[in-house]
């Protein structure tokens, strides 16, 4: 803390970039480094231990598998390349379906007060189901295809979006439209220029629940009914004992939901820079 | 008493406020009736600075948002330059207590808030705001954001959104209570500037009676339960008016009379509490 401790002037020379880095974001170094050493404990430690491959994997392994799979031509029904695409259209469509449903009910619902009190018991009793529990039922009415996994995956992404912003419009700040109303705006003004960006940070909380929820729901399709994607992969992969490939499986899994994840705190950031409690909210 | 406020409500000026007989009864969830205001009879003449003054719960928001024509009232009779008041008028500027500026906005978008309601053309209402944002000392802090600005700076740039489309009158809902003791002198300071330079209709209200006798040309003072005129006294201090009027014995001496007007005889000045009176404000 004191200048005492620096080395005297002679001898600076110029921090090396390492240096530089420890000293101000220590995590760009430290969190990839501990990375390396859990993959490493795990590496040797499974082979010390003499774990079963089939119980659990060394990473090797597993990045052998991936490797595998993604060498594999894109139509190929053994490699990734279909598999992902196929969850990647499902989680991508039933996100935007489902929530935008959601979203655009939710605004029309909390505009009219009547409406929202009569349905407000029932839409938060039906919030807590466990909604993937129909997923079997889904697939019995739209079939092994695209549509049964979307509906699953709308299923839970709507109502994150509804509660959400329904309760955004509820909580927007009554001075703020007292305002508008002196400067003798019209509702649809009043709508556009203050109850909706003040309803967003709710908004986008429920658009992060879903991106979440999104992604379990396609894999819980998959593995009710369907001939593609990645959660069938897994099963197929999991039957045959080949627990590298299906760890490798949800590798792949985790990065289209670190993706997904990572571009909503984007369009967050970009849209949201205002709202302080909110970008504390998701640790940014 | 409301005879005594009502006969010297008269002012030399032509009125652009007129208030007659009002009343106003809110009804609660649970059927009670609260009698807000009781018999408001004013006058605020052109260029006039008037501040109300009383403790919380005598109804002087509630005033303030009958003449803006933001409530309706129960009874009685409430002009705006000349034109009875049925809703929210566009010719009137409000400040409120909070500055309430649009967080997602830059300040000159917040300023330009109302032009942008009420589709006036763009580019002339920008000029002004640049004008009136200069005259409130934020030329630099038109692009910044209402959180990287501080509380005073906050409810400056809400004065010059309320100035922008030029409105005759100015309603002030104790504009400058959310702010430190320091700053608040300066504002004071600020405001009596603006007003000279702007040549508008100022009624503001406040809980602080050195403010209220610092800015106005006369002091409207209100009671609780129900809300209602108890004195209007006039204050002849000179303007311009520095801050060290506030040490001069006429100072002393309304706000000696208002503070003795609010808390009664048989109260000690130093000890009483405003917050005695609590309910609506």
């Amino acid at each position: 803390m004191t200048t005492i401790d620096l080395p005297p002037k002679e001898a600076a020379a110029p921090p090396g970039r390492l240096t530089l880095v420890m000293r101000t974001r220590p995590e760009i170094v430290l969190a990839p480094l501990l990375l390396a050493v859990v993959l490493l404990a795990w590496e040797y430690g499974v082979i010390w231990l003499d774990v079963p491959t089939y119980i659990l994997p060394p990473p090797s392994r597993i990045a052998f598998a991936m490797w595998q799979g993604l060498d594999a031509g894109l139509l190929d029904r053994g490699g990734y390349w279909l598999h992902a695409g196929v969850t990647v259209a499902e989680v991508l469509l039933g996100f935007f379906i489902g929530s935008g449903v959601g979203l655009v009910l939710g605004t029309i619902i909390s505009q009219f007060r009547i409406l929202e009190a009569t349905l407000r018991v029932y839409l938060v009793a039906i919030q807590s189901l466990p909604k993937v529990a129909l997923a079997p039922i889904v697939v019995m009415w739209f079939g092994f295809g695209l549509t049964s996994k979307v509906v699953i995956i709308c299923l839970l992404t709507f109502f994150p979006l509804l509660i959400t912003s329904m309760a955004g419009f509820k909580a927007v700040d009554a001075e703020r439209l007292e305002l508008m109303r002196a400067f003798g705006a019209r509702p649809w003004q009043i709508f556009w220029k203050v109850r909706f960006p003040s309803a967003l940070p709710y908004i986008f909380a429920g658009l992060d629940m879903a991106a979440v929820l999104a992604v379990v729901g396609a894999v819980v399709g998959e593995f009710v009914g369907a001939q593609r994607g990645l959660g069938t992969l897994i099963l197929s992969m999991n039957a045959q004992m080949d627990t590298a490939g299906t760890f490798s499986v949800f590798v792949i899994l985790a990065i289209v939901g670190i993706v997904l994840y990572q571009g909503m705190r984007i369009i967050e950031r970009r849209y949201l820079f205002w709202s302080g409690e909110h970008m504390r909210a998701i640790g940014s | 008493m409301t005879m005594e406020g009502a006969a010297r409500i008269a002012t030399l000026r032509p009125a652009v406020i007129e208030v007659a007989g009002l009343e106003k009864i809110f009804v609660t969830v649970s059927n009670e009736r609260i009698h807000a205001l009781h018999d408001i009879s004013l006058a605020v003449g052109e260029r006039e600075f008037v501040t109300i003054v009383g403790p919380s719960g005598c109804g002087k928001s509630t005033l303030l948002k009958l003449i803006a024509g933001l409530l309706p009232a129960s009874a009685g009779r409430i002009a705006v330059g000349g034109k009875i008041v049925a809703a929210p008028r566009t010719d009137i500027g409000i400040v409120f207590q909070n500055p309430i500026l649009l967080p997602w906005r830059t300040v000159i978008e917040n300023v330009l808030l109302p032009a942008e309601v009420q589709g006036r053309p763009m580019a002339a209402a920008r000029a002004r705001a640049r004008e009136l944002l200069a005259m409130v000392g934020l030329a630099e802090f038109e692009s910044k954001y209402p959180m990287e600005l501080s509380g005073g700076m906050q409810q400056r740039a809400a004065i010059s959104r309320a100035l922008l489309c030029d409105p005759e009158i100015l309603l002030m809902d104790e504009p400058f209570g959310a702010l430190d003791a320091m700053t608040r002198e300066q504002m004071n300071l600020d405001l009596q500037r603006i007003w000279r330079e702007a040549g508008k209709t100022v009624v503001l209200i406040t809980h602080s009676i050195p403010e209220a006798v610092f800015l106005g040309d006369r002091v409207i003072v209100m009671s609780p339960r129900p809300g209602r005129i108890v004195r209007v006294l006039d204050v002849p201090i000179p303007r311009p008016r520095s801050i060290d009027v506030m040490g001069e014995p006429l100072f002393g001496r309304l706000t000696g009379d208002i503070r003795k007007l609010l808390y009664g005889r048989d109260r000690d000045a130093d000890t009483a509490g405003l917050g005695a009176a609590g309910g609506i404000a």
